[in-house]
């Protein structure tokens, strides 16, 4: 790369600040500081150097107190707590926003809500159309969970899962292979495309299919002597690919190169040997907009798992800066989310400086998403006090989840769960991103209004109680209310709003305060990420 | 099935999942226009082809989760012995001449020229979940594709989509969900079912979310207004279309709420003799809640009627049950009849599948009836099903289809035919492949044929 191109990309991209100055909006408080100064990092500088291309000004910079509630739960999908958002607002070191992502990529939490979305790519489920099973679903879901909470680097986490031989129960991360609503080797073809190329296979010409189905011929399957324990194994027996009687031809690699397998070595290793290396076009390219789309709700290649020729990236050097990134972190996946993180463009307000379609395709703002189901309802019992009960009575053996389990912990996506379902949890069939639905609806605004199921939480939950009856002002009680649901403080305008409420006369002073926690429980500012 | 099917041109361009927000505007344009353009669609739009002639406007499902045994109540084999009838052995003379069903069901003995009887069920599986999905949806557990149930497709075909513009949702699940279960399958969420929670044999019927006991009309407008003071980033986001979502969504909410939702859900609002005589329990009010639901213009009611699976105790479960679903259904006949509502009202009344006709009187069931896919029982009536029928016959002991096998997929075809929604029509996957709406028989599917005898 040279020297004076990286310049000159510099220098565009101060003018564009220059430019974006000129016309900057008023920053609307208490959700933004000013506008951005200057791109802070290289993300900053493609992303800016895009839109001042398109002619669309990005948002000004979010204010601490949405930062802190945003990477919270982009992060460790976990609101903070009114110490931990007091915390961070009142620190006053300029690094505060880069020690705060640190803090939280080492959390427990982190871990869990990661292999959250890993086990919704990834199918984890114990029954029907997947059936794992309870035992290999814990299994499965325990080796995910580690792989993330130790940062394995991600092209040996995908190299484990593609070439693991035995027993679903002792070597769990074969599930893989098991995770399937069909075992032929078309249907895995499509699987291992959709999850680590970003492709659907289901689009290719026959042939392409075939040939990447061929490296999955040979994966035997068989029981044992132990309930629903079943092992995966390399099996030579099946037809060699490659033999004149395969039905599926030769082995050919997604880019058309044809593969050499030596006999008696599992062709599945091939495969991966070919996929993991830092020169496959497909491998980190998929990572990495993940990543992207898991932050920001949208893929560079939108949607993020609809990877092909005619649905091209809306900011090409973005990404390819990115994948150089990930390879050259060694697949270091905290790196990349620690690049993203840190960036202005994360920074960004959700407040939109521009209705044009390209705004949002080219990251001109952090766009609001309702909350997951799972991180919804944790949130709920955060604040409350109060806990969710979840057990699965079929299949068998019985799965009781203990008291007081986090939802984004949950291993098993078939653990029955109406609020969930209201909410868009993924039925984990098909490994699709888009399983997960995050939109509004009106059964959903039934349920925050007015379910017994949230007011019980609301009314009874005795966090919230102590917070609002314990010692102090009224004012200082609406306060902690505030702190508790929105991670901030009440605007003068808003405690005058509450003010007037609670001095109506049409409700009891303990009404007034429920209908306080309701209210900010169904506004759009709690039930977002914005 | 695979994209390259040439076979969309006339079929159902899917849109992106989402809530109700989106229905009547948004649906329109956008997204499905665009993927019906990829597709070779040649309206592009997302809306429905159906616009056949529809004979049936809403379905009631009673849904008897568990399965309900046959040989006990509509075919009942009283030459069988003991061993297969064990203490319900009598057989009765129903009003049409020449049918005669379980002697529990005296009530639905006289309504019998409303309904007609499918005796030939069958689809051979004996586990709860695939039976289930096999029964609503026509399909085999295993594919790859996970399919929507009847339910889901008469939402797609018949509620938001298709210009539905009522206060309560087109398809609504009396009280619980079916569990273990995605009724929509690929569909997704949107045209989930609302499911209403309480229970309509209590006092007060209390749906999830649209009645809250406690909290008066005034609070509710109070807090309405509190939500909005307080709505600072909604107002600061004015314009972003996810605020908007919302902010709809929550207006559907409260139309719920506090318009004339809450009095659809208020049984309270029908004569006390007419709700005797549908029997005060949660069935029997189920029942008079779904006839008023439909009169609401609800597309499709799922009664989940629970408590069927009756491996152990049979018997007793049996006497208890049996005379408030007798009360029940002959009730809601004799009332949608007397309403002239049947017409145009389908009920579909079965379970996943039929009992063991053997009891099973060794331990540990001691007289208990175990799950039986091989041939079972269904009652169907109104919406163009003619009435005093019976369709098809299991041999002398209720083990085997004898005659006329009737297979799920050739009952759904029917009732979608009756629907006017095309048994032909393909439906979009979200990973962008077309489906067929029920597998044909060159899937290898095995079917005996729509039930054009009672059509």
């Amino acid at each position: 790369m040279a020297v004076g191109m990286r310049v000159s990309l510099m220098a565009a991209a101060m003018m564009t600040v220059l430019a974006v100055a000129a016309a900057a909006k008023e920053p609307v408080r208490p959700f933004e500081l000013g506008q951005v100064a200057a791109p802070g990092c290289k993300i900053d500088e493609l992303v800016f150097t895009r839109l001042r291309q398109l002619g669309i000004q990005p948002a000004n910079l979010c204010s601490d107190n949405v930062f802190v509630r945003r990477v919270f739960l982009d992060v460790i999908g976990t609101l903070p707590t009114p110490k931990e958002a007091s915390d961070f607002l009142q620190d006053t070191r300029p690094d505060k926003r880069a020690a705060l992502i640190d803090q939280l990529l080492g959390r427990e939490e982190f871990a869990d809500y990661w292999s959250l979305k890993w086990a919704d790519l990834l199918r984890v489920k114990a029954e029907f159309p997947i059936n794992l099973w309870p035992n290999a679903v814990q299994g499965y879901h325990r080796w995910i969970r580690t792989a993330i909470k130790d940062n394995a680097p991600y092209d040996q986490f995908v190299r484990e899962l593609l070439t693991a031989s035995g027993s679903n129960f002792r070597n769990p991360q074969v599930n893989f292979y098991r995770a399937l609503q069909s075992k032929e080797p078309k249907a895995i073809a499509q699987a291992v495309a959709l999850t680590f190329m970003g492709e659907r296979a289901d689009k290719w010409p026959a042939e392409r299919l075939n040939g990447m189905a061929a490296f999955f011929a040979q994966i035997g399957y068989k029981s044992t002597q132990e309930w629903k324990e079943e092992v995966v194994f390399f099996d030579p027996s099946k037809v060699a690919p490659g033999a004149p009687a395969a039905r599926l031809g030769t082995p050919v690699f997604p880019d058309g190169t044809a593969a050499k397998v030596p006999p008696d070595v599992d062709p599945r290793e091939v495969f991966a040997d070919w996929l993991v290396t830092p020169k496959n076009p497909w491998f980190a390219r998929n990572m990495v907009n993940r990543a992207w789309a898991w932050l920001f709700g949208r893929g560079i290649i939108h949607e993020p798992d609809d990877i092909r020729p005619d649905n091209p990236p809306s900011n090409p050097e973005l990404l390819a800066w990115l994948e150089g990134e990930l390879v050259a972190a060694k697949f270091d996946m905290k790196h990349i989310f620690r690049l993203i993180l840190n960036s202005r463009v994360y920074q960004l307000s959700s407040i939109r400086p521009s209705e044009r379609p390209e705004a949002e395709a080219n990251f001109a703002f952090y766009p609001m998403r309702r909350l997951d189901a799972e991180v919804l309802i944790d949130a709920l019992c955060q604040i409350t006090g109060t806990t969710e009960e979840y057990s699965s009575p079929i299949p068998e053996p019985f799965t009781f989840i203990p008291d007081g389990q986090r939802s984004i912990a949950l291993a098993d996506g078939s653990v029955t769960s109406p609020f969930l379902e209201m909410f868009g949890r993924p039925s984990r069939d098909t490994g699709v991103e888009s399983e997960r639905n995050n939109r509004p609806t009106a059964a959903q605004g039934l349920h925050l209004l007015n379910s017994s199921h949230v007011r019980q939480k609301i009314e009874r939950g005795e966090k919230l109680r102590n917070l609002i009856w314990s010692s102090g002002s009224p004012e200082e009680a609406v306060t902690r209310v505030y702190m508790a649901i929105l991670s901030r403080q009440p605007t003068a305008q808003e405690m005058r709003g509450v003010r007037e409420y609670f001095e109506s006369g049409k409700v009891s002073r303990q009404e007034a305060y429920v209908d306080l926690a309701w209210a900010l429980i169904n506004s759009a500012e709690f039930l977002f990420r914005h | 099935m695979t994209a390259g099917d040439a076979n969309v041109g006339h079929g159902i361009q899917m849109p992106e999942g989402g809530g109700l927000i989106s229905r009547r505007g948004l649906l329109r344009g956008g997204a499905c226009a665009a993927a019906g353009w990829l597709l070779g669609g040649p309206s592009g739009y997302g809306a429905v082809v159906p616009s056949r002639p529809a004979k049936a406007k809403a379905v009631i499902q009673i849904w008897l989760w568990g399965g309900m045994a046959h040989l006990d109540t509509f075919d009942p084999k009283p030459d069988a012995g003991y061993d297969y009838c064990g203490q319900l052995a009598k057989a009765i003379p129903t009003n049409v001449d020449g049918i005669q069903i379980g002697e529990m069901l005296p009530e639905l003995a006289k309504q019998a020229d409303k309904y007609s009887i499918i005796r030939s069920m069958t689809h051979g599986v004996d586990a709860h979940e695939t039976a289930t999905y096999m029964v609503q949806t026509g399909r085999a557990a295993g594919d790859r594709i996970v399919y929507p149930c009847v339910g889901a497709v008469v939402s797609l075909f018949k509620g938001y989509d298709a210009g539905y513009n009522g206060l309560i949702p087109p398809y609504v699940i009396l009280t619980e969900p079916l569990g273990r279960f995605s009724e929509t399958g690929f569909l997704g969420s949107k045209y989930k079912p609302f499911s209403t929670g309480g229970d309509p044999g209590q006092r007060r019927f209390m749906v999830e979310g649209v009645v809250a006991e406690g909290i008066s009309d005034e609070r509710q407008r109070g807090r309405r207004e509190l939500l909005d003071k307080l709505g600072t980033l909604a107002t600061a986001a004015q314009g972003d279309p996810q605020v908007g979502a919302l902010k709809k969504a929550q207006e559907d909410a409260y139309d719920l709420i506090m318009g004339n939702g809450a009095k659809v859900f208020d049984l309270s609002q029908e004569k006390d003799d007419l709700r005797e005589r549908y029997g005060r329990n949660t069935f029997g009010q189920s029942c008079l809640m779904a006839r008023r639901l439909v009169e609401q213009g609800v597309r499709f009611v799922t009664i989940n009627y629970k408590g069927w699976d009756t491996h152990k105790q049979h018997f007793q479960i049996m006497r208890r049950k049996l005379p408030e679903f007798d009360k029940g259904l002959a009730s809601l006949l004799a009332d949608l009849s007397g309403r002239g509502l049947l017409e145009s009202t389908l009920i579909w009344c079965c379970g996943e599948f039929g009992r063991t006709p053997k009891v099973q009187w060794e331990p540990p069931w001691n007289g208990g009836r175990g799950h039986y896919g091989e041939v079972f029982s269904a009652v169907v009536a109104g919406g163009g099903f003619r009435g005093g029928c019976v369709v098809g016959s299991s041999d002398a002991k209720g083990e085997a289809v004898k005659e006329r096998p009737v297979h799920p997929v050739d009952m759904i075809g029917s009732m979608y035919q009756l629907l006017g929604i095309d048994p032909d029509a393909t439906l979009q996957h979200p990973q962008g492949f077309a489906v067929r709406l029920l597998p044909s028989a060159k899937d290898g599917f095995k079917s005996g044929g729509k039930l054009r005898e009672i059509m």
